[in-house]
């Protein structure tokens, strides 16, 4: 795909990539061999009929090309950017094996943005109310899908989010270079529009517990409070001043714009030299922030090798275009401050790679060397898991795990009317399948209403 | 939004304002607090809840002017409404039949204490109340203190109200004279610091109030983090009150000063450009 010219994006925060144009997309799609059992479709979380919305592209009806991701797809805009495309989709597209899969997510980003280009007004849906009140907790993907699917099935669905601002990840965590807010908005006044309410500044568990919810007025509940609390190293000065956690650095900037302080009051530290720890979509995005906000040298430490980084490939291949510079094999052991608290190095141990582990890649292990990076910021960005506020307050609700609810492939948890998705019962996931969740459960959840009549 | 009802000097730089807020009122234990955010373009802060009213469904918060955010809630009106609220966060104060509580407050401290004082009065705890400030004029809510605790002591840095020093001189008196089960302080870092040290001293158990920064509030940023008997905690969630005999002072009074330039930057910015005077509140 296109993107911009890395010397001046990695300044600023506008969009890297930018999208096949129409004749690049139609000659895209000529590539697809129309399988008779595609094997792209099996690799899609929520089985989107690939090959059909190819065919429409490749027919120049893109209209109807997006109508056919509809079906699956609340947020193609969304996914065709984020999904790791090849690790599902193109991953499993049977071209793959000789030369290049066809480029499903450059294309289905290509039909929703050229909907919006063309300001095409949304096919008004009818929808029979029915009067009936779900609760939706959590904004991100998995219960912006759920929502959606479950007011054009006629319910009455409120969504409750935490913070002031609705879209979960998609608003506070992934950067605007590279899933622009106007996105995130218009898809979110699309589902408004089905007649969604969404109440900001609700904590679940706090400003009500999902028992009162319930006794009050709603007669389901929908959890997708997504696996927001970060998970860090424990080790000596991760305390330090100018050692972030990668979710407050993100925060601070995408959700609070404080890349515009001091128009907007939020600040956050600009450094020189930033070693942002981990490998991950949220490391790659922590150091091209940095980057953007005028870093002159960004390392990413990661304790494996480049092939193990669990990111996109599609973000390191940026990330590395903007000149920030890989550490591998390499895992922090103490951060080192000055006499006023403030971080002045990192020191690693070298890794050497041994056999593999459940995972599936090779285990990391000390060589017994170690090194020192001076840098003046540090961003730990090493995962997250489930934040217990609201699952505390549920009792006798099954959890597994560091505090993720144990639910069915629908949704189920072993609570009648309570069902969750997302992060916060997989663990931290994908945009995709935190949606995919979300549409079962709300299915899931018209089964058990009609059930108690 | 969050409509301001009653707006009230209570000191020089502190204001006390109640805010319509009917379900975090329902809600609020002592010991929690809200985070707000004025306008579209404001930063999320934290503010303990003074008081709180579930018929009225209103909350009251205590905040001393000393950054642009604050400057800029102080000046709102009467009438109108804060652009977001959200809350009660943070964990309640265990309240417990204590024996002899006495509760230390510096300057605007006094919010979070007063709360946990009528808390501990309905749990029937003999409370003593010690309040400090500079002068008289900067002690907070001393009238309403001396209505609920069963005494109240109060220290100014030039004896115009009470005894001249510090609260420490005055807790000292208390724990030499009188039997003292816990301690509660909150304030300033460096006060609770000296609270903590001499009640250390007499192995009293202690609970101190921490006012880490913080981001969201929910425990998902990791900014409220402080180091409570060598373990990080995030005061948002696990907090804001921790045994005041484990937690790490230095550090947390180091992180505290970490944004020191933007937010001087912040306040000359706007004092420059609208002297406070501005119509739009950003
Ligand atoms: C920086 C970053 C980059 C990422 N990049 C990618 C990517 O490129 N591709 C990809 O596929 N995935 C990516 N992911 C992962 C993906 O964003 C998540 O898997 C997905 O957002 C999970 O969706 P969710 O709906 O379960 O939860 P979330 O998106 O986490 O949303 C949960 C929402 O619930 C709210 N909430 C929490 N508790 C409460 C409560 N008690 N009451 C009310 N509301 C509450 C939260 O404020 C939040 O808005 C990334 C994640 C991060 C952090
Ligand atoms: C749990 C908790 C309860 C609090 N309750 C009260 C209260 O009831 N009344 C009151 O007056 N103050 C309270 N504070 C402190 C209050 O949040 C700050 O005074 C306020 O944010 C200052 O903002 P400012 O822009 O006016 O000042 P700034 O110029 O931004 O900062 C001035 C000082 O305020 C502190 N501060 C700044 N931003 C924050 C932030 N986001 N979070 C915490 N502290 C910050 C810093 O230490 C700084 O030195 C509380 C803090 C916490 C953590
Ligand atoms: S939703 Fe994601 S995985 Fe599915 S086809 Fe689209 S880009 Fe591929
Ligand atoms: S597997 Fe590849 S070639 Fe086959 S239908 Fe899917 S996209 Fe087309
Ligand atoms: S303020 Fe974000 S974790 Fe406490």
């Amino acid at each position: 795909m296109r993107a911009r010219d890395p010397q001046k994006r990695r300044r600023d925060f506008k969009e890297v990539a930018l999208g096949l144009t129409q004749a690049q997309a139609m000659k895209e799609a000529k590539r697809c061999l129309q399988c008779k059992k595609p094997k792209c479709v099996a690799g899609c979380p929520v089985e989107i009929d690939i090959p059909k919305f190819i065919a429409a592209i490749k027919a120049g009806d893109f209209k109807g090309g997006l109508g056919v991701i509809r079906n699956y797809n609340m947020l193609p805009a969304i996914c065709g950017r984020v999904c790791p495309q090849e690790n599902q989709c193109q991953g499993n597209c049977i071209l793959s094996k000789k030369s290049k899969p066809v480029a499903i997510g450059a294309l289905e980003r290509f039909v929703a943005d050229y909907e919006i280009k063309s300001k095409a007004k949304d096919e008004p849906v009818t929808i029979k109310p029915n009067g009936i009140k779900i609760a939706v907790i959590g904004s991100g993907p998995a219960g912006l899908t759920a929502a959606a699917d479950l007011a054009k099935l006629g319910y009455e669905v409120t969504i409750f989010e935490a913070l002031h601002e609705p879209g979960g990840v998609l608003t506070y965590g992934i950067p605007e270079f590279r899933l622009p807010k106007a996105i995130i908005h218009r898809e979110i006044e699309r589902i408004k529009k089905l007649g969604v309410k969404i109440v900001v500044n609700w904590v679940v568990g706090r400003t009500e517990t999902i028992e009162e919810l319930i006794a009050e007025e709603f007669r389901a509940v929908f959890v997708g409070v997504g696996a927001g609390s970060p998970k860090y190293m424990k080790i000596p000065g991760e305390n330090l001043n100018n050692v972030y956690f990668a979710s407050e650095f993100l925060t601070r900037v995408n959700l609070m714009k404080a890349h515009q302080f001091p128009a907007y009051d939020t600040p956050v530290k600009r450094a020189k030299r930033v070693a942002v720890v981990g490998g991950g979509n949220v490391a790659m995005d922590a150091a091209r922030t940095a980057m953007r906000l005028g870093a002159e040298k960004v390392y990413i430490v990661y304790r494996r090798t480049e092939e193990e980084m669990p990111c996109r490939l599609e973000e390191v291949e940026h990330a590395k275009e903007e000149g920030i510079e890989l550490v591998l094999l390499a895992n922090p052991k103490e951060i080192i401050g000055d006499e006023r608290g403030y971080v002045k190095a990192i020191k690693c141990d070298k890794m050497i790679l041994c056999e593999t582990d459940e995972s599936g890649r090779r285990k990391p292990s000390c060589s017994g060397e170690e090194f020192i990076l001076d840098v003046d910021q540090v961003i730990m960005a090493i995962g997250q898991t489930s934040n217990p506020i609201l699952v505390k307050t549920i009792s006798g609700l099954d959890l597994w795990g560091a505090g993720y609810i144990k639910t069915d492939y629908d949704g189920k948890t072993n609570i009648p009317g309570i069902f969750a998705g997302g992060d916060i019962s997989t663990g931290a996931a994908t945009v995709i399948s935190a949606m995919g969740a979300g549409k079962r459960a709300a299915r899931a959840i018209d089964g058990y209403i009609k059930s108690l009549r | 939004m969050f409509k301001i009802l009653h707006r009230e000097t209570v000191a020089p730089q502190v204001i006390s304002m109640t805010i319509e807020a009917p379900y975090i009122a329902r809600h609020a234990k002592a010991g929690n607090f809200v985070v707000i955010r004025i306008n579209e373009k404001g930063e999320r802060f934290p503010l303990t809840i003074a008081d709180s009213d579930k018929e009225q469904g209103t909350i009251t918060l205590l905040f001393q002017k000393i950054g642009k955010t604050t400057e800029v809630l102080g000046k709102m009106k009467t009438g109108s409404s804060i652009r977001d609220v959200v809350g009660p966060l943070g964990h309640e104060t265990p309240i417990q039949e204590y024996g002899h509580c006495v509760l230390v407050g510096g300057g605007i401290g006094s919010a979070t204490l007063f709360p946990i004082l009528t808390a501990l009065k309905e749990k029937k705890n003999k409370a003593t109340t010690i309040l400090g400030a500079r002068t008289r004029d900067f002690l907070v809510w001393p009238d309403k203190f001396s209505k609920h605790a069963d005494e109240t002591l109060l220290t100014t840095d030039d004896g115009s109200s009470g005894r001249k020093g510090l609260v420490t001189d005055v807790l000292k008196e208390v724990i030499e004279t009188e039997t003292v089960h816990v301690v509660i302080a909150v304030g300033p870092v460096r006060m609770m610091q000296a609270v903590s040290a001499l009640t250390k001293n007499y192995s009293i158990k202690t609970l101190v109030s921490l006012n880490p920064l913080m981001v969201e509030g929910t425990g998902m940023c990791g900014a409220c983090r402080v180091t409570v008997g060598g373990v990080t905690r995030f005061a948002c969630v696990e907090g804001p009150e921790f045994d005041a005999h484990e937690v790490d002072f230095q550090e947390l009074a180091n992180r505290l000063g970490f944004y020191r330039d933007e937010e001087m930057e912040s306040l000359q910015k706007y004092k420059t450009t609208c002297k406070g005077k501005c119509k739009k509140t950003n």
